[in-house]
């Protein structure tokens, strides 16, 4: 039957077109657009895998972050108790050593005060023997004039001596 | 083709219909006064098989309608004793539209003789057939071209235009049909399958066109595309390839001898179905939508003329999705059959 065999001549063109067709379609289509859907697609996953990388990259920085945060945060409560430390330290010394600049002074004053009293009962001491002696002079002149007082007077002495 | 003719003067909406549903099949329509629409529509009376095999063959002319709807095409023959010559077929045919001889060639059921000797000439002639061919081709190049360019245009940007329509066609092509079959070495066989599979879906969808010419339809098309697919199969085949085909392995001996023959006639009953398969697919679907419009010639009825155009508009439907799975099942065998000769080594 006509219909079941195969011309001959659309056989040869046949192959021919096709084949030819093959190469030009290769070149002005498959070529560029196989090459192109392959550059997207690998561009795609790229950016895909960039993003996660991005997103993991964020998460270490976040937990960097974090940690540094916390390292400060340690540092700043360490230096805040050291500065605390520190301060009540120097308060406590400075106390300890004004007081003991008192006790100094205090002692001081003291030992001076103690000078100067003996200082003014040796003044004193002089001060009241001169005053007796001025006394006693007074008195012995008034006193003498007559011989009994005089020898009741030097009785005196010699008994307020003998108790001396 | 006269009753779609005189039907788009009267009714301007119907043409508009008749060019999206009508195939070919439209030029086999008659009118209330018959006309001569070839040699073998000479009678009056209305001959289908004849109609339906004029028009699912290759021929000479291409006879879109009648009353100089009729292309002269060129005829190239080539024979040892006359050399090249090259006319127009119009020279076949006197103005009764019968077949004459013309410088010692003469036409006989679209095979062209030598008058003195009667040997059958190579007929290398732009037939009906590769008239079509020509016209697949320059609309692949023109259309597979503008996508290719839009890739160019528009890169590193998202596809428009025909490129977006086209791209998730040959993604599945590649995805779906040629990287499961072939595996690794896919990328090589990709311009071959692809061209294949657009080849026979644009020959299969321009096929369906009102005057368009059976093309995919044709068992030389078809045997030609298959018989490239055996080239590439068996050129490409590796050691397991042939060692499956004559010493299978994992078989007794004695069985090995049996199975021979059968390897054999294997590797040629796989080009043998895919000619078949395309050809029977499509050239079927052309006789199915030609035979319901010639009911209503033959029972010269207008009812049934409304119904059976009724149904033809949904074969071609059907007609469409044909065509595009016919594509996909030639490209698909076609991966299949280089896949397993391309197979690495693996034992089973």
């Amino acid at each position: 039957m006509e219909l079941l065999t195969p011309g001959t001549g659309l056989i040869i063109w046949q192959t021919f077109v096709f084949v030819l067709l093959v190469f030009l379609l290769a070149k002005v289509a498959w070529k560029p657009i196989l090459s192109a859907l392959k550059e997207r697609e690998t561009s795609i996953q790229e950016s895909l895998d960039t993003a996660e990388k991005a997103r993991q990259e964020i998460a270490v920085l976040k937990a960097d972050n974090e940690n540094l945060l916390k390292q400060a945060r340690e540092e700043r409560d360490k230096m805040l108790r050291d500065a605390r430390d520190a301060s009540n330290r120097m308060k406590e010394e400075a106390q300890l050593a004004a007081k003991k600049s008192a006790e100094k002074i205090i002692e001081d004053a003291r030992i001076a005060i103690g000078i100067e009293k003996q200082a003014a009962l040796k003044e004193i001491k002089i001060q009241v023997a001169n005053f007796s002696l001025e006394i006693a002079e007074k008195l012995l002149r008034e006193n003498l004039s007559n011989d009994k007082a005089q020898k009741e007077l030097v009785q005196r002495y010699i008994t307020d001596l003998k108790v001396n | 083709m006269s009753v779609f003719l005189s039907l788009a003067k009267r009714f301007p909406s119907l043409i508009i219909l008749l060019l999206l549903f009508m195939p070919a099949a439209v030029s086999a329509f008659q009118d209330s006064h018959p006309v001569a629409e070839d040699v073998v529509l000479e009678e009056r009376e209305f001959d289908a098989s004849a109609v339906i095999l004029h028009h699912v063959m290759d021929d000479h002319i291409w006879h879109l309608w009648d009353h100089g709807g009729t292309i002269y095409l060129p005829v190239i023959v080539y024979s040892a004793e006359k050399g090249l010559a090259v006319f127009s077929s119009h020279n076949f045919y006197d103005e009764h539209h019968n077949t004459v001889e013309y410088r010692g060639y003469k036409l006989d059921h679209n095979h062209i003789y030598m008058v003195e000797t009667g040997k059958a000439v190579l007929d290398l002639s732009i037939t009906k057939n590769v008239a079509m061919l020509l016209i697949n081709a320059t609309v692949l190049l023109l259309v597979l071209a503008a996508v290719g360019r839009g890739y160019k245009k528009n890169k590193g940007k998202a596809p428009s235009g025909i490129q977006s329509f086209f791209e998730p066609v040959i993604v599945f092509v590649r995805d779906e049909i040629v990287k499961p079959n072939i595996g690794r070495h896919y990328e090589k066989y990709m311009p071959y399958l692809l061209t294949l599979f657009f080849f026979i879906m644009f020959g299969n969808l321009l096929g369906l066109l009102p005057g368009a010419a059976n093309l995919t339809g044709n068992i030389a098309v078809t045997l030609t595309l298959a018989v490239l697919t055996f080239i590439i199969t068996n050129v490409k085949g590796n050691r397991g390839y042939w060692s499956h085909i004559f010493w299978t392995p994992g078989v007794p001996l004695p069985l090995r001898i049996v199975i021979l023959p059968v390897e054999i006639i294997g590797m040629f009953t796989k080009p043998f179905s895919l000619t078949i398969r395309l050809f029977v697919a499509i050239t079927a679907g052309h006789i199915v939508l030609l035979s319901l419009i010639s009911l209503a010639f033959i029972l010269k009825s207008i009812g049934v003329g409304v119904i059976s155009s009724l149904v033809v508009v949904f074969i071609n439907l059907i007609e469409i999705l044909v065509a595009v799975i016919q594509a996909y099942v030639f490209t698909l065998f076609s991966a299949l059959y280089i896949g397993m000769a391309t197979a690495e080594a693996e034992h089973h």
